[in-house]
């Protein structure tokens, strides 16, 4: 059977001031399935996973046209609460960001936000989530420690189990294993190949193999338009278009 | 084989060509750069000088002041003599109340104009209030706590109409301070933040504010120390000539430090004979001042190492 459609972006045109970032966004993401996003630098594939949470909301001179879909309701529509759908909708983002907190709080911050209160359910939330992180283990004994003194790797799973804890339903990823050395870039893919039972992810990548290894489908951006989408084995061994072929095999890029 | 490598790599069209042996050698450039760094050195120095110096005059001339008594008693023997407690009470009521006034009021105008404000005409009008705010003269800042404050106010002379114009005149100060912090704060914990499904509010009352906290707390201080020793804007709004009261409330007169020394070292009919006074007031001021700024600097030095 079919997965259906958790997301999905239909004709979303986005505009930096006078500059269109994005143009006629056309792209469906299933449930439970992992889509990377490729294509050279500054061909908008951040700008249009921004789009997904509606963080670009914060940029005051952007604007954007079209719908994005979360559950088939525009989440663009003007009745919808942006704060409900940043909660459903994670992020994870390219530098790791956790608070200058402790990472018992860092964790915790996104149920206290939400008004969760009860003690017991905050922890335990708290280490279900660094559990689904991968990151148990290695930091229950200093939970109350500042988690800004934790090795790169460590924190951006720090900063995956904050966004798990709040339960989102999907999960955005800017080229999160970037700034990370190998070991722990395994380990982040590992990560997501669990965490896919769950969410449905997003994930932009510049490393061709790792969107080889971790995704179902992908699509391939190029100067604001998505050039081609399909799985990610087609894509990697077959592609349709000659911009993606020469993009994938590094002749441009 | 080698040879042809060798001749690749220097003479004429190699990739070593020598033309980095025939400019200004290495010896020049460094010799250049000491003497660059002896005077930026030098400069930096000055400032240090200027404090020693100031400190060295202070300490020399007023120390024979400074006794127990001068720091426990009112003056007396019409001030010739004695204590000046109700100056240092005074002035650091006047500090402590010009604080609460100015720092709310301040940190919620940065926080507005750094993080909610968009950036249109309006909050362009409130910045150029705030900038010229900052270069009103201290004097007009007297006069004015004396016609608002006191008289139209009706709180006559008085420590909180001192107060609220030493918060005036250093709100441009804690604003300008806040709003550095804010922007230091990085914009992804930011994001992090909205990105949970927190509210706006939150993610200022949670994260940025703690973030920012430590440059707030040591900017207002740094600006409430600078302003606790001022003259001008508390000679017409709170502080008065003697009174060996010390204040009860809010609305008594009070001495002030600064214009203690004021005082002294013009209106008197023994200003010879007080010097030694005046320097040893002088002394406590800056010792104060000082004193307040240290609070600032290890208070921020802790928070930071809290945050780590
Ligand atoms: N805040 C911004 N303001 C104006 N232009 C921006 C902003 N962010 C990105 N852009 C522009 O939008 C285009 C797409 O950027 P981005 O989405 O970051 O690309 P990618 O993530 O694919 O490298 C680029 O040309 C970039 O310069
Ligand atoms: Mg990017």
């Amino acid at each position: 059977m079919e997965k259906k459609w958790k997301m999905q972006a239909k004709g979303l045109n986005f505009y930096y001031g006078n500059f269109q970032a994005l143009y006629d966004i056309e792209l469906g993401f299933r449930e439970r399935d992992v889509t990377a996003l490729i294509g050279p630098s500054g061909c908008g594939k951040s700008t249009f996973l921004r789009c997904l949470n509606r963080m670009n909301d914060l940029i005051p001179i952007s604007r954007v046209e079209g719908e994005v879909l979360l559950d088939d309701k525009n989440i663009y529509a003007p009745s919808v609460d942006v704060v409900r759908i940043r909660r459903r909708i994670g992020m994870v983002f390219q530098k790791p960001n956790p608070f200058p907190k402790t990472i018992f709080e860092n964790v915790a911050y996104g149920l206290r936000v939400n008004g969760v209160r009860d003690k017991n359910i905050i922890a335990g939330q708290v280490e279900k989530s660094l559990r689904q992180a991968a990151l148990w283990e290695e930091v229950k004994d200093r939970l109350h420690e500042s988690a800004l003194g934790m090795s790169g790797g460590q924190q951006q799973r720090l900063c995956i189990a904050r966004a798990l804890a709040v339960e989102p339903e999907v999960l955005l990823m800017d080229e999160p294993a970037s700034a990370l050395d190998p070991l722990a870039t395994q380990k982040i893919e590992e990560l997501i190949h669990e965490l896919k039972r769950f969410y449905s992810i997003i994930i932009v990548t510049h490393n061709m193999q790792q969107a080889a290894r971790v995704s179902d489908t992908t699509a391939f951006f190029y100067m604001g338009r998505i050039i081609e989408v399909g799985e990610t084995d087609t894509i990697f061994t077959n592609p349709k278009n000659r911009q993606t072929e020469e993009y994938i095999t590094g002749r441009f890029g | 084989m080698k040879d042809s490598s060798e001749e690749s790599l220097s003479g004429e069209n190699g990739r070593i060509t020598g033309i980095f042996d025939k400019g200004a050698g290495l010896n020049v450039r460094r010799r250049i750069q000491t003497l660059w760094f002896t005077l930026f050195r030098g400069a930096a120095l000055v400032n240090g000088f200027a404090l020693g110096l100031i400190l060295f005059f202070m300490l020399s001339r007023g120390w024979q002041a400074i006794s127990w008594e001068f720091l426990t008693q009112p003056p007396r023997d019409s001030m010739t003599a004695g204590g000046i407690l109700p100056c240092i009470i005074g002035t650091l009521g006047l500090a402590l109340g010009a604080i609460a006034v100015a720092l709310p009021i301040g940190v919620a105008s940065a926080v507005y104009l750094n993080e909610y404000a968009s950036s249109g005409k309006i909050t362009r009008i409130i910045r150029l209030g705030i900038s010229n705010l900052a270069g009103v003269p201290s004097v007009v800042f007297g006069l004015f706590g004396l016609a608002f404050f006191c008289i139209i106010l009706g709180m006559g002379v008085s420590l909180a109409a001192g107060a609220l114009t030493l918060g005036a005149m250093t709100l441009p100060v804690i604003i300008g301070a806040t709003e550095e912090a804010l922007k230091s704060v990085p914009d992804t914990y930011r994001e992090a933040s909205l990105g949970l499904g927190a509210t706006r509010w939150q993610t200022i009352w949670r994260v940025v504010l703690p973030s920012a906290l430590p440059g707030i707390l040591t900017g207002a201080i740094l600006g409430i120390s600078r302003a606790a020793g001022e003259t001008a804007p508390i000679m017409f709004t709170a502080a008065v000539f003697f009174t060996p009261k010390i204040p009860s409330s809010i609305m008594d007169e009070v001495m002030a430090l600064p214009y203690h020394i004021y005082v002294l070292a013009t209106a008197g009919t023994s200003i010879e004979q007080t010097r030694p006074l005046q320097y040893g007031t002088a002394l406590v001021l800056i010792a104060l001042v000082l004193g307040m700024n240290l609070v600032a600097i290890i208070y921020r030095s802790k928070l930071r190492k809290k945050m780590r």
